[in-house]
């Protein structure tokens, strides 16, 4: 599943990567409360991307992934992993360097 | 991939991945049952193939534990076999070990010598330094990964990067993991170092779970895997590990006793087999670790018949059966100034002379003194080296441990295949180590000397005099075969050699102390000289000697003189037998001459009485006349003048 949001504004587009191992569920909750979050803060920044490494495994060593579910955020400066099923919704903002007043 | 398995449920997943399922098992009727639910769960697939361990009696026979070969020297004996097929193992020990080495080289090896393929998980190193810190010990892990025989991983683990946000699990390294496996069918996984996980996931309950599921998975996976862990203070790991891995425990240990580093390896546990259980000491040598080999101190080696000369002729002929055996150990002890590296020098030449070849490890003189040294006495052992049928050795027993001494002589009697060896002096180990390591290190060295057929010869340097003479300080006396002691033997305000044989294992010997000179030509044993109280040395010798020739002159002249006296004697009574002869034949003369004149006279009278016969004419008759003539003749005769 990819949601491609053409950006207008401006803005960068930032990469996010949700590394699943299949449908546990850990990953569905990851990936529920992902999308709640790209709808609630983010709206049109972040192009999220779901990788199944049971499908593709060697995508866990491109970017090395030890712990499922593991979003990974590229940016320029640094990788960040945010590890979990993303319940906690603080430490996910500011994993993402989001801040909930930017939202609209 | 070939997995041992012992429940068929797992039949299913195996062949999904395209395995080859071969199944050992120990009682036919439970092959019989298994091979039938095998074939009813996947329809007679043909590459099924079942492997039936046959035994005389199917009770009595166990099957014993399958074992993967390490190829790393050494531990293959001490663990009978290598590590445990299919199960963990786990390599702890403090910093700078070798742990890592050790499981490099157990990939390496198993690609090399066995074709198995393996997949290095590193969690410390990136993959390049990995590679260039293992190119020393001349594994070039570059070379090994193209052909899909070698994989090396690098699981990067950083902290900083990382944000919990609810709950996970290390699927992801298990896919990892798993995925290397499968993409070359490895056979041997190598973890190094797990403990990296501990400072990258802060959820310990987690992280501890999902290691415990991790090994577990592995063991079903069916691959032989070495875990490594740092050493823990009171425990095996630091973070406790060896709650998980608990099939087989190898413990290294880097203890420095009086200044000298020796590593030590001891395997701790084996589930399933017997293993050597004491320390071994092993060494990081430039062709990997190297465990020194235990099981050749067994008492088993064949034997010659074949003597071979000391070097010195008379010393030769001191043993009973003129030399010693080949591939026996001798031991000259002595005190300083002895002249043992030279009878060791003399018995070197003779070997090379001989055609052999001989290594000497000098522990004491530099290559070029003892050389020089030698020829002094009339011993050439440059030629020897020229000709290639001399190495000499030489280093100071403190620069390294026992240990590398050890192996380095293993190596270079591998390389170099000699007759004999020779260790001047085997006393100045004990710097090194303590009595009973240099013992241990002996008893090994002897061994593997005779188990190679090697003769060898040690000097060694004893202190003391009298009874301390007679025994070494490490009890190595007893562990040769030949024992020859050179002594001072000190008397009349000076100090002479001798020489004397204590033991000879197999053959009589002399039982003299046989004094013996360091001449320009090499070593002379002095033929024996008896004085009124034994055997004599040195000034007493030449004290003796002039004695026993005064002694000889003195008979001589004796003799002489009798000669003399009797010659005398004989002249005299010839000249008295001459006179004797002398008066005889006159005497003789005159009796004959006498005789004749009688006899002379005699014929005389006889032809005058013819003659008167004749002139007178016969008587008449009757008359016998011859009285009356004869009367009358006789007194006619006697009136004739």
């Amino acid at each position: 599943m990819a949601e491609v949001i053409v950006e207008e504004n401006g803005q960068e587009t930032w990469e996010l990567r949700l590394h699943v191992a299949g449908q546990t569920p850990e990953s569905v909750t990851a990936l529920a409360n992902l999308r709640k979050y790209c709808e609630q803060y983010l709206r049109g920044r972040y192009k999220p991307e779901v990788i199944d490494l049971l499908l593709n495994p060697q995508l866990a060593e491109g970017d090395q992934i030890l712990a499922v579910p593991t979003l990974v955020r590229k940016v320029p400066e640094s990788i960040r992993k945010i590890i979990g099923d993303l319940s906690n919704e603080e430490r996910v903002l500011v994993g993402l360097d989001v801040r909930p007043a930017v939202s609209r | 991939m070939i997995e041992l398995v012992g429940q068929d449920a797992l039949l299913p997943q195996l062949f999904s991945r395209g395995a080859l399922v071969g199944v050992c098992w120990p009682e036919p009727r439970g092959l019989l049952l298994f091979r039938a639910r095998a074939r009813e769960l996947l329809c007679q697939d043909s590459r099924i193939f079942f492997m039936h361990r046959n035994s005389p009696s199917a009770a009595s026979a166990l099957p014993k534990l399958p074992k993967s070969l390490t190829g790393i020297e050494g531990l293959d004996e001490i663990t009978e076999g290598g590590l445990p097929v299919g199960r963990r193992t786990l390599i702890c020990g403090s910093a700078g070990c070798g742990k890592t080495l050790m499981g490099i080289e157990f990939l390496v090896r198993g690609v090399q010598d066995f074709n198995e393929p393996g997949v290095l998980m590193v969690f410390e190193e990136t993959a390049p330094e990995l590679a260039a810190n293992v190119a020393s010990l001349g594994f070039d892990l570059a070379a090994l990964q193209p052909c899909k025989m070698l994989r090396v991983d690098h699981v990067h683990v950083d902290r900083s990067e990382i944000e919990e946000t609810g709950e996970y699990d290390l699927e992801g390294l298990l896919i990892r993991l798993g995925h290397a496996i499968d993409s070359i069918g490895a056979k041997r996984v190598v973890l190094d170092t797990m403990e990296a996980l501990f400072s990258g996931f802060p959820n310990q309950g987690v992280l501890r779970s999902e290691i415990r599921r991790l090994f577990h998975w592995l063991k079903n996976k069916g691959v032989t895997t070495i875990i490594t862990a740092e050493r823990g203070e009171g425990t095996l790991t630091r973070q406790g590990l060896e709650e998980y891995v608990s099939d087989c425990v190898i413990l290294l240990d880097n203890r420095v006793i009086d200044q000298i580093t020796t590593p030590r390896l001891r395997v701790v546990k084996y589930r399933g087999s017997t293993h050597g259980t004491n320390e071994y000491p092993y060494l990081i040598t430039e062709n990997g670790i190297s465990v020194l080999p235990v099981t050749s101190l067994k008492l088993d080696h064949p034997v010659s018949d074949h003597i071979v000369s000391s070097g010195i002729p008379a010393l030769d002929e001191m043993f009973g059966l003129r030399g010693y055996f080949e591939g026996s150990s001798m031991l000259i002890t002595g005190t300083a100034g002895t002249a043992k590296t030279t009878l060791a020098a003399g018995f070197v030449d003779k070997i090379c002379q001989d055609g052999g070849r001989c290594i000497l490890f000098a522990f004491e003189e530099s290559p070029p003194q003892l050389l020089r040294n030698m020829n002094s006495v009339g011993i050439d052992l440059a030629t020897h080296v020229a000709s290639g049928h001399l190495r000499i050795e030489a280093s100071r027993p403190t620069l390294n441990g026992l240990e590398q001494h050890l192996v380095t002589l293993h190596r270079l009697v591998k390389e170099f295949k000699p007759t004999a060896v020779v260790i001047d002096p085997i006393t100045n180990l004990i710097s090194v180590g303590n009595v009973n390591e240099v013992r241990s290190i002996l008893i090994r060295l002897i061994d593997f000397l005779k188990v190679n057929g090697i003769t060898a010869l040690f000097t060694a340097l004893v202190n003391g005099r009298g009874l301390q003479q007679e025994m070494t300080d490490e009890g190595v006396s007893s562990l040769v075969d030949n024992w020859i002691s050179v002594r001072d033997l000190e008397g009349m305000g000076e100090r002479n050699r001798g020489l004397s044989i204590l033991k000879s294992r197999g053959m009589a010997h002399s039982n003299q102390v046989r004094e013996f000179i360091v001449t320009s030509h090499g070593i002379e044993l002095l033929d024996v000289v008896l004085g009124p109280n034994g055997i004599v040395t040195g000034a007493s010798r030449f004290t003796q000697q002039l004695q026993d020739n005064a002694e000889a002159l003195a008979v001589q002249q004796g003799a002489a003189r009798r000669d003399r006296e009797l010659e005398r004697r004989r002249r005299m009574l010839e000249a008295n037998i001459a006179s004797l002869r002398t008066e005889f034949e006159s005497v003789e003369e005159e009796l004959r001459q006498i005789s004749s004149n009688e006899q002379a006279r005699q014929q005389n009278l006889l032809s005058g009485n013819q003659r008167i016969a004749a002139a007178n004419p016969p008587a008449p008759t009757g008359q016998p006349a011859g009285p009356h003539r004869r009367k009358r003749l006789v007194t006619s005769t006697s009136g004739m003048p």
